[in-house]
């Protein structure tokens, strides 16, 4: 079975003018990302503010082209595609905004806002596309008489549906989903998330889940990856990142996060700092003026790692990636490190 | 006599469709070393109730409360330049955007040291001791540099901490904290956490705690207050709040988190809060909640005793299931409709 996505060395730069009298600075926004997404499943992104989950979305969803590294969906390239390919591709993969009260047209009715797709890239006509439309309101949950109406006239929760069902429009088989619930209040938030398991089951969706909301990802994801500074650091099984996070990063991450439980008491990791500048990342592994486990031994400095880069570069993959390597030898878990010994 | 009492806080907003009722009868106590928070969805009036304490409401807002005490003074009767002389001294707020409540134009010493010379007249040498002395106490790095630094040169964890120093300035009995985190990254929302929490207990001051997050009441929070469509639906100690939830509205929330969940599909609850334009008669919730029945729909609930979480409720829950409801086993089992 072809993947849905794959992904090899994803990376994107941004040049940064400063100035006619300064050289024009590089921001690593993504750097070596790789993955593979199967038809059915979720991958979820992790990770803080400008860790480049959000450059990821772009680079996929084609809104940029990547800058080095290989993006393939469903089987077409689609790092340099082909000119006849460039209108499949981008009806294959659709994305879902966070904010839904900037990502729909006031100006547009719900029907002419769900049928635009479809004047683009389909050649069915007006009677169709608002069959097709009502069709999919109603697979969101919303009632027909909502055709006729602005965006204005719909809470928060509701205007996410419209935008669920605007990307489903061309029947993708890739949704990018940016932070589809993170504007949400957790009962609203209920309601969306329980749409997008109903749909994923019925089209047979690909979901790249952005988010940020540690929760949210352990119930929606099948897959984790955890990004910091544009780097994948660790990418895993759900149940395997949750129970055993290998990269002290994720780890910090998992024991950051506030749990509904006054009764669990649990390590907490103190991540002292805050995320370097992404013009000036620091030498060697990117986290480790923040990690607490970092070290300047010898033969395990982490201002000289490089480990990382060829810890996702290799193809010894496994069941799992990890970007940390304390120890000189082993090259996928560092054994030696005070992170594995529990 | 507690720290903070409001009795029957109401607060009413003029617009162009009529009144609008934000906060409904909402009662509260908070003593001095407690925290309490008050957790809601949007449109709870979680934040108005405490901008109308603090009196940052704007004129178009009716605040009408039976008491609303602080330290012994009843806040209602002071005139606007008494309550000045205790806000930002012994009852502080910090808010919920910390890149945008710090003026760009001043630097962060200026801003900090401005409450320090109004409630306290402190000198420009004795501003600038107490504003280092501060800047290190929230914990930010090289206090020296950056007390002439602007707003928009610091990130948004640093502008909460220059938001807290400013709230702490001179020493309050009572902080407030309106969603201090909810713009921050996790791992910078543990660190600001665990600061207000280390301050309000080496300092003994009574927090006020609002947030939407379930989790982060359940890390810091004593007491717990839960607030619908205006209105105090269930108070508890935070233990028996997570455990034994008495308002349905309540339950319905904690079963919605998605690390409560325990199958594929999350137990939502249907519909949405209701606006100005849909409130029902009877509970304000009956029209999305399960155990909801005709009386629900035409009584207004009375409140319940402490031992069941003073919840607003015709049928508070223990243990699950619903006291006094005609048919408790039949609903609880019913599929509730998305």
């Amino acid at each position: 079975m072809t993947a849905a996505i794959e992904a090899r060395d994803l990376t994107r730069f941004y040049e940064l003018g400063r100035g006619p009298f300064r050289k024009a600075a590089t921001v690593r926004a993504l750097v070596g990302a790789s993955f593979r997404l199967e038809p059915g499943r979720t991958l979820a992104v992790v990770g803080e503010s400008g860790c480049g989950k959000s450059t990821l979305a772009r680079v996929v969803t084609m809104i940029e082209p990547p800058t080095e590294g290989a993006l393939t969906i469903a089987g077409i390239d689609a790092a340099h595609p082909a000119r006849a390919d460039v209108k499949a591709l981008r009806q294959a993969v659709q994305i879902v905004f966070q904010d839904p009260y900037g990502s729909l047209n006031p100006r547009q009715r719900i029907g002419a806002i769900l049928e635009e797709p479809l004047v683009i890239n389909s050649d069915d006509d007006a009677a169709t596309r608002r069959g097709k439309a009502l069709e999919m309101l109603a697979k969101v949950g919303l009632r027909p008489e909502h055709y006729d109406r602005y965006p204005h006239m719909f809470s928060g929760g509701q205007r996410q549906r419209i935008a669920i069902a605007r990307a489903l429009m061309t029947r993708p088989k890739v949704l990018v989903l940016d932070e589809p619930v993170s504007a949400l209040d957790v009962s609203i938030q209920a309601q969306v998330l329980n749409i997008l398991t109903d749909l994923q089951d019925e089209f047979d969706l690909a979901y790249l889940f952005i988010s940020h909301d540690l929760s949210v990802v352990r119930h929606m994801a099948d897959e984790v990856m955890v990004m910091y500074l544009g780097r994948p650091v660790e990418e895993a099984a759900r149940a395997e990142i949750f129970a055993r996070p290998r990269h002290p990063y994720t780890r910090a991450l998992l024991s950051a996060t506030p749990v509904a439980d006054p009764g669990a008491r649990k390590e907490r990791i103190r991540l002292s700092g805050e995320l370097p500048s992404p013009l000036a990342p620091p030498p060697g592994c990117a986290f480790h003026p923040r990690c607490p486990f970092a070290t300047t031994a010898a033969g395990r400095n982490c201002r000289s790692c490089a480990m990382w880069r060829e810890l996702l570069a290799s193809p010894a993959t496994g069941w799992r990636r990890g970007g940390c390597r304390r120890d000189g030898r082993r090259p996928l878990v560092p054994a030696g490190c005070a992170l594995t010994a529990r | 006599m507690p720290l903070l009492e409001i009795v029957n806080l109401t607060v009413e907003f003029m617009t162009a469709g009529g009144r609008f009722r934000a906060v409904d009868s909402v009662s509260l106590t908070c003593d001095a070393g407690d925290v309490l928070a008050v957790v809601g969805e949007s449109g709870s009036g979680k934040s108005v109730s405490m901008l109308a304490l603090m009196g940052l409401l704007p004129w178009t807002a009716k605040v009408t409360a039976d008491r609303m005490a602080f330290d012994g003074t009843d806040l209602a009767g002071l005139s606007a330049r008494q309550r000045r002389r205790i806000i930002g001294r012994d009852m502080a707020m910090i808010f919920q955007e910390p890149m945008s409540s710090l003026n760009p134009c001043f630097t962060v010493g200026f801003q900090i040291g401005e409450a320090l010379r109004i409630h306290l007249g402190m000198d420009r040498a004795a501003r600038r001791r107490r504003t280092l002395e501060l800047l290190d106490l929230v914990g930010i790095p090289a206090p020296e540099a950056r007390i002439s630094a602007f707003p928009h040169q610091l990130s948004g964890g640093m502008s909460q901490r220059v938001m807290i120093a400013m709230a702490i300035a001179c020493n309050p009995k009572l902080l407030i904290a309106d969603e201090p985190t909810t713009a921050l990254d996790v791992t910078i929302q543990a660190q600001i956490l665990d600061l207000l929490v280390r301050l309000q207990a080496e300092k003994g001051m009574g927090l006020v705690l609002i947030t939407h997050d379930m989790g982060v009441v359940a890390e810091t929070a004593q007491r717990v207050q839960v607030q619908y469509a205006g209105q105090k639906v269930e108070e508890q100690a935070v233990s028996g709040l997570f455990a034994d939830p008495h308002h349905p509205y309540t339950a319905a929330l904690l079963a919605a988190l998605p690390e409560r969940a325990t199958t594929r599909r999350l137990p939502s609850i249907r519909g949405v809060v209701p606006g100005q334009f849909d409130r029902p008669a009877g509970c304000l919730f009956s029209p999305r909640c399960r155990y909801a029945t005709d009386r629900c729909r035409d009584k207004v609930p009375h409140r319940q005793g402490a031992l069941a979480g003073q919840a607003l409720c015709h049928y508070p829950l223990v243990a699950g299931r619903p006291v006094g409801h005609p048919n408790p086993d039949r609903i609880a089992n019913a599929e509730v409709p998305a």
